[in-house]
């Protein structure tokens, strides 16, 4: 039961070190929609019978992460017109170096950590630290705002891989809030991008500092 | 009887393949794209041409061919068809298969410094520096099977997913599988780190190093290179799709289909992908050492 599972994780880890090696926006962004389709099916896998809830779950989860965000941030990036991320804090070569360094760690860690016994097969705990470490390379070392959408995007989708461990404990509400906390978040966050390209017409998040009448 | 098969289909089929890469680009082009065979017509072809031989170079020039042609097509004896076993096969292989890769690069590299052409001394030193990535990728790739075989035969070795199954085991296996597919597309020149119809010196890296080969010496560079694609997608395969149904002239039948397979995943690839800057192909190689190390790691965390 966790092979298939596991083939699917270390596909959403290789998604990782592509989505930091690569300076294409719309190259990241199909890479993070596609890792978000692969983490909406996973409960099929984890569940022995999938009742209707948490399909409706898995089809929320499917449709925004893999539709609706990627269409906003297509849309958002059509808009102000940039197609790639120039000059990241840390070149693309070392932060993928570095994101693989973390995968590798979160590997060997993970397994001197406390686990429930049924938890220490699958590789959800070090897959969810590599991805929520690589979400953050990419929050703190990419300049354009966009980018950093991104990173917070992977970071979620951390987050989400962690709470594979607690599948069938979190109510529907919960997890359908979540869904609806990240689409509003996103919905914002897209807006902004555009109001900070036309009063500073550029997405550069390091000339916000400057005060600007 | 299988090996019968074996050599025929090693020394048959791979113009095939680039007859098929060839005519997934021309379906993806909208063109109606040469002939499946064209290859064979084109290594008849450069059969029956004279050879021009630049008065600088020594043996080594007209040697190197034949030397890879030779080194490639002893590589494509250890490694195993589909579920059957291999021609030759004994313990640590593995590092013969390898270092017979390796001779076959040596000598064309070196013929292309023979010439004393400056544009082939470039593509001698790319396929020397890329080829500093991709021989890792290999090396991790052999070095999980052998950890999930127990065993240092390529015969064996490469039969491990057959049997595999236990618990981190298809894991590996998935990150090796797309280790070993950039070492396809690296090792035989396509699209994301070479162009094989490109024609412009100063981006090419292995067809810079053949410019000066003509008639039966280039036939036998472009049949040797087709070979060694047949023989690494025939390694890819075994991580990829590794299928047994116990009657002979099926799992034949289902090997053939897989490895055209392969090459329309090509194809397919080389459609849909740019090439990649020159100074990005590294990432690309440290990328697939790296999922390949993954793998490693996996399984002996």
């Amino acid at each position: 039961m966790n092979s298939p599972l596991n083939a699917l994780l270390v596909v959403v880890l290789a998604l990782n070190l592509f989505a930091l090696g690569t300076s294409r926006l719309v190259t990241v962004i199909k890479i993070v929609s596609l890792q978000g389709v692969l983490l909406g099916l996973m409960p099929l896998m984890i569940e022995e019978h999938v009742e209707w809830e948490s399909l409706l779950a898995m089809g929320g989860t499917i449709l925004l992460k893999g539709a609706v965000i990627p269409w906003m941030m297509m849309r958002a990036i059509r808009e102000v017109e940039i197609r790639r991320e120039m000059e990241p804090l840390i070149g693309f070569l070392p932060s993928m170096l570095l994101g693989a360094l973390a995968t590798g760690l979160a590997l060997l860690f993970s397994k001197s950590l406390p686990l429930a016994s049924e938890h220490t097969a699958p590789l959800l705990v070090p897959a969810s630290l590599a991805t929520i470490f690589v979400g953050f390379i990419l929050l703190t070392t990419r300049a354009k705002a966009i980018t950093q959408v991104m990173g917070y995007l992977v970071l979620e989708n951390g987050i989400y891989i962690f709470g594979l461990l607690l599948l069938g404990v979190i109510p529907l509400m919960v997890e359908l809030g979540v869904l609806l906390d990240l689409f509003v978040a996103i919905f914002i966050i897209c807006i902004m991008v555009n109001h900070i390209n036309q009063a500073f017409s550029s997405l550069d998040t390091r000339r916000l500092s400057e005060l600007k009448e | 009887m299988n090996m019968f098969i074996h050599l025929v289909l090693m020394l048959a089929m791979p113009p095939l393949l680039l007859g098929v890469i060839n005519k997934t680009k021309a379906l993806f082009a909208g063109r109606k794209g040469p002939p499946l065979l064209q290859s064979y017509y084109d290594l008849i072809k450069l059969a029956r041409k004279s050879v021009v031989i630049s008065r600088t170079t020594t043996w080594i020039f007209i040697a190197a061919p034949v030397v890879t042609l030779t080194s490639i097509a002893m590589a494509g004896l250890l490694v195993p068809l589909g579920p059957f076993g291999a021609p030759v096969s004994f313990t640590g292989d593995l590092i013969l298969f390898a270092y017979l890769l390796a001779v076959g690069r040596f000598f064309t590299t070196a013929a292309a410094l023979d010439t004393g052409s400056s544009f082939e001394g470039m593509g001698a030193a790319r396929e020397v520096t890329f080829a500093c990535l991709s021989e890792p990728i290999l090396f991790f790739a052999l070095l999980v099977l052998a950890r999930i075989s127990g065993s240092l035969a390529l015969g064996d070795l490469l039969h491990a997913p057959l049997d595999a199954g236990g618990q981190g085991d298809i894991a590996s296996l998935v990150l090796v599988a797309i280790g070993l597919f950039i070492l396809l597309l690296a090792e035989n020149s396509r699209i994301p780190v070479d162009d094989p119809n490109t024609h412009l010196e100063l981006t090419m890296i292995h067809e810079v190093m053949v410019l000066d080969h003509s008639g039966p010496l280039l036939g036998l560079i472009l049949y040797g290179a087709s070979i060694k694609l047949f023989v690494i997608g025939a390694v890819l395969l075994h991580v990829l799709f590794p299928f047994q149904s116990g009657s002979a002239l099926l799992d034949w039948g289902v090997f053939v289909a897989e490895m055209l397979g392969v090459a329309v995943a090509v194809g397919v690839v080389e459609s849909t992908m740019a090439r990649l800057q020159m100074r990005h192909v590294p990432y690309l190689l440290i990328a697939a050492i790296l999922f390949c190390a993954f793998g490693f790691v996996l399984l002996v965390r």
